[in-house]
């Protein structure tokens, strides 16, 4: 057992950096680190150019066309991607439908959809939760009626993050609503510019559009757009899940959050000195540096226990509790930094790039709306709640 | 609104004072004081002394023989006792069954078994849970079977609070087994020197004996000992546990205890200096007086709000919740104020009143003991899981 | 990188942890706990025989050489079943400072017989008012001729009377509090001027406060060098630091699983209490919370020998302060889910709860060490 790296992940590492150095754009690496919001592009021509190199599609195997890498280099992927200001991979296509689509598509779905995921030529959304079908997903009633060679969906999904960026979702419909709650439900591929789709934006505590619904209306999907069986969504819904919640941790994501934060510190007044120097506010520092700490081996534990060919278990639903906390309390801990200076609201600044110039620090403005947004951590994904029930049953046996 | 006192209040407050000082036994404060533990005679001498005054049942209606206090009243009194190191009022006799028997009992129960409540004369016990029957009172089992003027009882009682020192012990009973579980049940009053009781110690987590099994073996009670009407004992231990609840807060105790703990911060050292300058310490200290200090307003609106006639409430249960919460978290900052001296077990010193020299400072060996036993707090009473399913339930509707 | 025991490894938990399951049922824990020593010398030798006292020493040194990786699983199993047997202050701590600091004719005449099962130590630091501070120390060392005469007070030292050389960290210049200016001195347990008032501890092991009234000793009883003691010291406390947190890691899975068979069987209202979502969710919160005690211990156990001081540092008082953290959600969790039950005596679960308690106070508590790390990681 050893956490050192040997010299061929080292010069992995250094790689990648180059990649990253050479290939991100300043403008969507400044974003990063000033804490603003992304446009769609600054995404996308992120993503193009991993892809263009074969490393969009990192978690994948080589026979889907993935790098192929083993845990450690993935591990490093992340890090070194975080550290140098990338912003996170959008997880729908690559991280969410892609493996759902190697996994139990069929040879000619793979050749249709797989490759314009892997190069990030396409934009993907989730069509899973709905205003009465949150926690209890397989309370969905969206519908879709077999017409000949099509189903014809009807019904209002939300919260579909990335909706107004996206060509294509992906959804869970009920095709027969006489049977039991998860087992009349399938797993269909609907292309966004599809007749009768309406995309409404949702506006966020913050301010911000990420969010949606997405009413459908006799939207007319082509059969072959199901994915496995009719009826056997609840399974590749199931299977997704479990992989969402372990990319969720977002631990090398919040390392760099605590590095920002601590520069936010040694920045900011205090009493003649800094925040930096309370001995209070270090502390509360210092113990979510701690934290963030225990989260990363725990991840690196159960990434090395994948690694020895376990299936990730429900243990990761832990990983996602703790690593939405973390998130959260970044978030905190910098506007307690920040003080009366997170008030102003500027939200051209955050949205818009206006040239306006911050009525505080240069980041003072996105501290408090990050701090509400941030909230969402724990709500996503299946909830921290419902995460503890998974647990508590699955590994329990309560 | 008004929270200053009259000329009145004051006044009292003085005779108050005065009259702990001048019949408090002076050992017994020290004792208190100290925080070691009270023998049965020390509690005695100090409830005879109140009884002499007529302030043992400082809780009671004057047409029961008690003061008759305002709110305003039983607040200084309450306070002036804790801050003069009175020991607690054991409340089996006082708070608990003295008021059900003025309530629901014969007169000639209330005759014989008042007075010596009042005086102090008679120690008592509760006997309400048994093994099988914590949290679910109402599934108890002893069984109390009607054999011409008697009442014969059969089985066990658990966690029995000092039911070693009792003469008297009042029991919930299962007088008819065919009926629902919360119908078939008896108060009842039973002397501890009946033939057929068995008392055996329960050893605590911090090697104490306050607590007992009690067995009962074919005991002969008189019917005459039974309160109000037979299969009504569940309407009287409601009535009780509601009471119960509103001493458990122990406002005044606490604010003691924080006094306490200061002293012992500025006493033990952290680098040369007084530990009550450590930052991160002293700020636990103020954050636990604030929890106090809003504990203790909710509780005087609530004692307002019952002298305008309002019965206490579920929120009493809030109350419960709050104060253990806080009794223990003041045991826990003084475990951690002492430090490794906390460490030496003297089970000599602790139970048996030896006069060993303490390892340390006298409260030192104290600390762990008392922080291991106060984990009780939360769980007698009604455990804070059920208090929080009563407020849940009762307040909010849930 | 790679998270994985070896083989060599795996063998060595499952010996130590089939001594725990077979010599350690909890009444027969209780009777050890109030033998005489509060420890048995057939355990002692057993471990002996087994290589667990020389495993984590240098093969130079007469060990097996393994390092703190080992010391963790051993200490882990031990904490599983709330092992009396003086491992830490005997191996981890005089072995430790006998090894990192001996000279060659000190570990012959301790450190070899101490992996032999033949010798016990103690390290004797505390004093009245040091609280967490090593260096706060004032016991004195003077010359007298060749050797040395120490006088004053040390308290809470663990396994004194049954140690044959108990380690007393001194004052030999310096004031107080000064990082420079201590001497570790090697005393004779049954050294003339030395003597003890012994006790038990809350969590049934056994220590004593030590007088030393003008003790003698030669400049051979010098550990490491003379004013020079203090880095010596403080590594040996922050490898001892990642053992006692792979103890507690023990200790919380043992006290977790005792609590989740609890809350499966006891009935109230007809169901197992762990059918309550109160209780599930916080069943899961002392998962969670083992879970990353595990992590951070096993990181410690993983840095502890990184050539940087700090990284070294750090890594302790991190792990340390998650297992503050940890142990006392899991501990108080425990005795709440037992409801009555959780305060006796009786149930292994208030003793495990006391363990996990005691080991937050040794060495420096959650705040201390959370502040110590706070300190090394803005420096950085
Ligand atoms: C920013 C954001 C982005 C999102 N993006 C997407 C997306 O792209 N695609 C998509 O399909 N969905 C998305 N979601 C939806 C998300 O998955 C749901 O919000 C989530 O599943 C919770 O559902 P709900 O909001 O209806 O809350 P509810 O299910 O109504 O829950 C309300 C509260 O009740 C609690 N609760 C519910 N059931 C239980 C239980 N059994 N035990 C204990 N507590 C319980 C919950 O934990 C929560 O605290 C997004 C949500 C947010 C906030
Ligand atoms: C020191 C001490 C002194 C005591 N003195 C007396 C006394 O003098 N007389 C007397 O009659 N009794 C006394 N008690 C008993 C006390 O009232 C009970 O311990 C208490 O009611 C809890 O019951 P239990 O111990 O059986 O725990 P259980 O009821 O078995 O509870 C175990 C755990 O399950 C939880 N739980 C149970 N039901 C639910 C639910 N529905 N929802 C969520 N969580 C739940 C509890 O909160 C607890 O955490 C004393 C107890 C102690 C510890």
């Amino acid at each position: 057992m050893k956490l050192a790296l040997d010299a061929g992940h080292r010069a992995f590492a250094d790689e990648v950096r180059a990649f990253v150095r050479a290939n991100l754009s300043p403008a969507t690496r400044a974003k990063t680190v000033s804490g603003r919001h992304y446009d769609r592009e600054d995404h996308m021509a992120w993503q193009r150019a991993l892809g263009a190199r074969g490393w969009f599609a990192y978690t994948w195997p080589k026979k889907h066309g993935g790098p192929g890498w083993d845990v450690t280099q993935r591990f490093l992927f992340e890090n070194v991607l975080a550290e140098e200001g990338a912003p996170r991979i959008l997880p729908f296509g690559v991280k969410m439908v892609g493996p759902v689509i190697y996994t139990f598509g069929t040879d000619a779905q793979k050749d249709q959809f797989l490759g314009p995921i892997r190069d990030s030529s396409v934009a993907w959304c989730q069509g899973y939760s709905e205003p009465g079908a949150g926690s209890d997903l397989a309370n969905l009633r969206t519908k879709a009626v077999r017409d000949g060679d099509h189903y014809v969906v009807s019904g209002q999904k939300t919260w579909t993050s990335f909706a107004h960026w996206a060509d294509w979702m992906f959804c869970l419909a009920r095709t027969d609503p006489d049977a039991k709650v998860q087992q009349g439900i399938s797993f269909l591929l609907i292309d966004m510019k599809s007749p009768g789709v309406t995309v409404r934006p949702i506006i966020m505590t913050d301010g911000a559009h990420h969010v949606n619904d997405v009413f459908l209306d006799n939207v007319r999907v082509p059969v072959a757009n199901r994915i496995g069986e009719e009826g056997a969504g609840w399974t590749c819904a199931k299977f997704l899940l479990a992989n969402e919640r372990l990319g969720i941790a977002e631990v090398a994501a919040s390392k760099r959050g605590v590095r920002a934060l601590r520069e936010i510190a040694r920045a900011e007044p205090n009493a003649g000195r800094t925040m930096a120097d309370d001995p209070g506010f270090a502390a509360g520092l210092a113990d979510l540096d701690l934290q963030l700490q225990a989260l990363e081996m725990s991840e690196l534990r159960a990434l090395s226990a994948m690694a020895q060919g376990g299936a990730p278990g429900p243990e990761v639903s832990t990983l996602k509790i703790r690593g939405s906390e973390i998130q959260q309390r970044i978030a905190e801990l910098a506007m307690e930094a920040v003080g009366e200076y997170a008030q102003p609201f500027q939200p051209g600044l955050l949205f818009h790039e206006s040239n306006d110039t911050p009525v505080g620090r240069d980041h003072a403005p996105p501290a408090a709306p990050r701090y509400f947004n941030m909230r969402k951590t724990s709500i996503y994904g299946g909830t921290n709640e419902i995460q503890k029930n998974i647990v508590s049953k699955m590994v329990l046996g309560l | 609104m008004d929270l200053a006192f009259t000329p009145e209040e004051r006044a009292f407050a003085d005779e108050v004072r005065a009259y702990v000082r001048a019949n408090l036994p002076a050992d017994v404060r020290d004792k208190v004081a100290s925080g070691k533990h009270l023998t049965r005679d020390d509690h005695m001498r100090w409830q005879q002394a109140l009884g002499r005054k007529g302030w043992l049942v400082y809780t009671w209606p004057k047409k029961h023989g008690g003061p008759g206090f305002t709110p305003a009243q039983r607040y200084i009194f309450e306070n002036v006792c804790a801050e003069e190191n009175a020991p607690g009022i054991v409340p089996f006799g006082t708070k608990m069954v003295g008021p059900v028997i003025y309530t629901f009992a014969s007169d000639e129960l209330k005759q014989k078994h008042l007075p010596s409540i009042r005086e102090g004369k008679m120690w008592w016990c509760q006997g309400y849970s048994e093994p099988g029957s914590g949290s679910d009172l109402a599934s108890l089992r002893t069984r109390a079977e009607r054999q011409g003027d008697h009442y014969v009882v059969n089985g066990s009682k658990t966690w029995n609070t000092l039911g070693h020192w009792a003469d008297w012990i009042f029991c919930l009973v299962r007088t008819d087994p065919k009926a629902k579980p919360q119908e078939g049940i008896s108060f009842l009053l039973i002397d501890m020197k009946t033939p057929g009781i068995t008392v055996k110690p329960i050893v605590m987590v911090d090697g104490g004996h306050e607590v007992n099994e009690i067995f009962f073996d074919n005991v002969k009670v008189p019917v005459t000992n039974l309160v109000g009407k037979e299969g009504e004992g569940w309407t009287y231990a409601k009535f009780l546990l509601a009471n119960e609840r509103l001493g458990i807060a122990a406002v005044p105790q606490s604010k003691r205890g924080v006094e306490a703990l200061k002293d012992i911060a500025r006493a033990e050292l952290d680098g040369g200096k007084p530990l009550i300058e450590n930052t991160g310490f002293r700020e636990k200290i103020a954050d636990l007086e604030l929890q106090v200090t809003a504990l203790e307003y909710t509780e005087l609106r609530v004692l307002s709000a019952m002298a305008q006639g309002d019965a206490p409430g579920a929120e009493a249960s809030g109350l419960k919740i709050r104060g253990s919460e806080i009794q223990q978290r003041i045991t826990e900052l003084t475990l951690e104020a002492v430090g490794e001296y906390a460490a030496p077990y003297l089970p000599g010193l602790l139970w048996q009143g030896s006069n060993e020299a303490p390892v340390g400072p006298e409260y030192a060996h104290l600390a762990a003991p008392r922080y291991f036993n106060t984990r009780k707090t939360t769980i007698y009473g009604g455990s804070n899981e059920i208090q929080k399913g009563i407020i849940s339930k009762m307040v909010l509707g849930l | 990188m790679d998270l994985s025991y070896s083989d060599e490894q795996k063998a060595l938990q499952e010996g130590v942890e089939r001594f725990v399951r077979e010599k350690y049922v909890f009444d027969t824990r209780r009777k050890i706990a109030a033998s005489e020593r509060g420890w048995l010398p057939d355990n002692w030798a057993q471990f002996a025989e087994l290589g667990w006292l020389g495993m984590s020493f240098s093969e130079d040194d007469g060990g097996l050489g393994g390092g703190a990786l080992e010391t963790s699983i051993l200490m882990e199993q031990f904490g599983k079943g709330l092992v009396l047997e003086p491992f830490l202050p005997t191996v981890v701590l005089g072995g430790g400072l006998l090894a990192a600091g001996g000279s060659a004719a000190q570990k012959q005449a301790l450190l070899a017989p101490m992996i032999e099962g033949k010798k016990q130590f103690a390290l004797a630091w505390l004093e009245r008012q040091s609280r967490y501070n090593l260096a706060d120390v004032s016991l004195k060392a003077t010359k007298e001729g060749a050797g040395w005469s120490l006088s004053g007070h040390k308290g809470v030292v663990y396994n004194a009377a049954s140690a044959d050389t108990i380690f007393v960290l001194a004052r030999t210049s310096g004031g107080a509090r000064d990082e420079k200016g201590l001497t570790l001195f090697a005393v004779d347990g049954k050294a003339k001027g030395l003597s003890r008032r012994d006790y038990p501890t809350q969590d049934s092991l056994r220590a004593s406060e030590l007088t030393l009234d003008k003790v003698s000793v030669g400049a051979d009883a010098v550990v490491g060098a003379v004013d020079g003691a203090f880095p010596l010291v403080e590594g040996t406390v922050d490898r001892a630091i990642v053992a006692l947190c792979a103890e507690a890691v023990g200790c919380m899975d043992a006290i977790n699983a005792a609590t989740l068979e609890y809350i499966k069987t006891r009935k109230q209202f007809g169901v197992p209490i762990g059918k309550f979502q109160v209780l599930q969710h916080r069943m899961v919160d002392c998962f969670t919370n083992a879970q990353e005690a595990r992590s951070m211990a096993l990181m410690a156990a993983l840095k502890i020998d990184d050539a940087d001081a700090t990284v070294r540092a750090k890594a302790a008082s991190g792990a340390k302060v998650q297992i503050g953290k940890s142990g006392k959600f899991c501990g108080q969790s425990a005795v709440q889910m037992h409801g009555g039950m959780g305060v006796t005596d009786e149930l292994s679960v208030s003793h495990y709860f006391k363990r996990l308690t005691m080991i937050d106070l040794m060495f420096g508590n959650q705040q201390h060490h959370l502040t110590r790390y706070s300190n090394l990681a803005m420096a950085a």
